[in-house]
């Protein structure tokens, strides 16, 4: 069989993106390690590097890799959908470059300069935008990273004008249009603390529960048309309900952060009420994927991309769903909120949502952006393993967390009188927070063996098999 | 394949669906974030916002405290809930405390030294205290935070 050439030539760009992705979470997990240590050996790295220094960059890493994967995926999908080439694949390069300086740059300054010298050489005093959580990076970052948006954003719009229009791209660009806006919000810093964490919302909840669950469901849609065949009217359809719901459940169910901060009473209602409603688009998302996999029109030979697809939908609904609704409602947020329940939910949410639907992406692209419809058989066994180890290993750690949150609500804050303090109850937490560490070094495996996966058995799959179920006969019946 | 069949509920109502339910409660977000803005000044104290609590709270920013302990329950979780800590502790403890750190006890968890001078760190006590009267419908359950 010969190598298969991309449809559009353009879309090669998408590999540096996947590849810096990838890059950037390795580093992501060894100082997620690092901090799991930090929880048991309190001393560990100090004064080199403090808790707050490697945990701004364990979650700064995680959002600008993600980032990394969302634009690769576009770079990779918008040229598909509307079917020419991308309006300037140079300034999706220089763009590339200048994301991943000012990436590495921060990260660098973050270790190397104390925060506040850090606040004080950046001109944080000229717009003080620093010292929020996840909102760390400094100043020139932030602006630095609008106009790489902006720039991004413009490259894929042209695309699309210019091209094919399906719902699959206006969605993709609806979502990320919204990622643009909403970090808008991260310049607003007023002085008053209780305006200033509504504000803070704006960029975290309207992300990951609202803007980015565009870009997820449309990711999701597309490796679902490309591996099943399923009749493109099918897949639109559910991912309209799909993310009909989500913004419908999730904009107000940004409520769910507004009980305890200085917010008006009624946020209670509306965030528990809705918030509750919250799980319902993982759901659909999960039937969604399991109902297209049944209906395939073909057994596509990237089997790997599929059980990452299928595999995004359900631990989508594990973390951001129920581990979410778990703890939601405001009676019960009331004892669980900012607790190690918090973490447990945001670590399973982050990987099943976002970093698998980013792999699913990667999973389906990069065996084509390498000339090749899929890896050999040995490659995505490897994959495959690597989804089991990684999604065991976290599933394992987030229970650890879970435990760990429940008994901590029960000593220090259930009690109404002589309650634990929080430093004598993390000492009760030992023994979750080793199992903790256990599940990330489980992870830190699992990852490893998915990128084993691209240096092990090169080649095709269609070296190995004389079948070929390829791409061609039954893509797009329907234009 | 039942894909084929005529179906009750087509591409356009889930467009439709989409389209007009955002736009709805995105309108219903606004006019609620736009009656809670009104709120705040009474619900925060607002008027309390000395400068000294605005040097707090900036302090607060540039030390990146928000990386290790959680204010108002927000934040990392490696280190005690300070949003009651004024309540707590009391403003001698809470100067004295952060002057003298880090403890240097094996094994336990460190708090940098940040060579803050007295009155930076009688404004963050501000800061810390004015935090403390915000109201937030009676969060924390307990003392400890």
């Amino acid at each position: 069989m010969q190598a298969i050439t991309l449809k559009y030539k353009s879309q090669g760009v998408a590999k540096y993106y996947f590849v810096a992705a990838l890059g950037l979470f390795v580093l992501q997990i060894v100082f997620g390690l690092t901090l799991g240590l930090q929880y048991l050996i309190g001393d560990l790295a100090f004064p080199y590097i403090p808790f707050n220094q490697a945990r701004m960059v364990h979650t700064n890493l995680l959002i600008v890799w993600l980032l990394f994967g969302f634009m690769g995926s576009a770079y990779f999908l918008v040229p598909e959908e509307s079917e020419t080439e991308l309006y300037s694949p140079k300034l999706a390069m220089v763009l590339f470059w200048v994301f991943l300086s000012a990436g590495v740059l921060t990260i660098v300054g973050y270790l190397a300069v104390p925060y506040a010298k850090l606040a004080e050489l950046t001109g944080n005093d000229i717009l003080q935008t620093m010292g929020r959580e996840f909102l760390e990076q400094p100043l020139p970052t932030k602006i630095g990273i609008v106009v790489v948006v902006l720039g991004f954003l413009f490259n894929i719009s042209m695309t699309v004008l210019k091209g094919r229009k399906t719902s699959i791209s206006l969605v993709l660009l609806m979502g990320l249009w919204g990622l643009a806006l909403m970090f808008l919000f991260s310049f607003v810093n007023p002085a008053n603390l209780v305006r200033d964490k509504m504000y803070w919302w704006f960029v975290v909840h309207l992300w990951v529960e609202g803007t980015w669950e565009l870009i997820m469901g449309a990711l999701l849609a597309f490796v679902l048309i490309k591996t099943t065949g399923v009749d493109r009217e099918v897949i639109d359809k559910w991912l309209y309900v799909i993310i009909a719901m989500a913004l419908i459940t999730g904009i107000l169910g940004t409520g769910h952060h507004f009980f305890f901060i200085g917010l008006p009473g009624y946020w209670l209602w509306v965030g528990s009420i809705f918030s509750a409603m919250e799980p319902i688009p993982f759901f659909m998302m999960t039937v969604f994927a399991f109902n297209m996999v049944q209906r395939r029109r073909r057994d596509h030979v990237n089997q790997a991309a599929l059980l990452w697809a299928v595999g995004t939908s359900v631990v989508a609904f594990l973390g951001a769903g129920l581990w979410g609704f778990m703890h939601t409602l405001a009676p019960i947020n009331y004892y669980t909120h900012g607790t190690q329940l918090t973490a447990a939910h945001g670590h399973l949410a982050f990987y099943g949502a976002y970093v698998l639907v980013v792999i699913a992406m990667i999973s389906y692209a990069m065996p084509i952006l390498r000339g090749r419809e899929a890896n050999s058989r040995r490659a995505q066994s490897f994959e495959m393993w690597s989804f089991w180890i990684m999604t065991v290993s976290m599933v394992f750690m987030v229970l650890a967390l879970t435990g760990a949150g429940i008994l901590q609500v029960w000593l220090q804050r259930l009690p109404t009188e002589g309650a634990m303090p929080f430093m004598q109850t993390q000492d009760q937490l030992r023994f979750f927070y080793w199992l903790r560490v256990g599940g990330g070094v489980g992870f830190l495996l699992g990852l490893l063996t998915y990128l084993y996966s691209f240096v092990a058995a090169p080649g095709s799959v269609e070296d190995e098999s004389a079948v070929y179920p390829g791409l061609m006969p039954l893509r797009e019946q329907k234009a | 394949m039942s894909q084929n069949k005529p179906s009750g509920f087509t591409k356009q109502m889930a467009r439709n669906m989409f389209y007009g339910g955002s736009v709805f409660f995105i309108l219903v977000f606004a006019a609620l974030i736009f009656d809670s803005e009104r709120k705040i000044p009474f619900r925060s104290n607002a008027q309390a916002i000395t400068p000294a609590v605005i040097s707090g709270k900036h302090l607060w920013e540039t030390r990146n405290c928000i990386g290790c302990h959680t204010l108002l329950g927000e934040g990392a979780y490696f280190a005690p809930e300070l949003g009651n800590v004024y309540k707590r502790r009391g403003p001698e403890f809470i100067k004295a405390w952060i002057a003298s750190q880090p403890t240097h006890i094996e094994g336990r968890r460190q708090m940098p030294q940040f060579n803050f001078t007295e009155q930076q760190l009688n404004d963050l006590v501000e800061f810390l205290r004015w935090t403390g009267n915000v109201n937030t419908e009676k969060w924390p359950p307990n003392i400890e935070g």
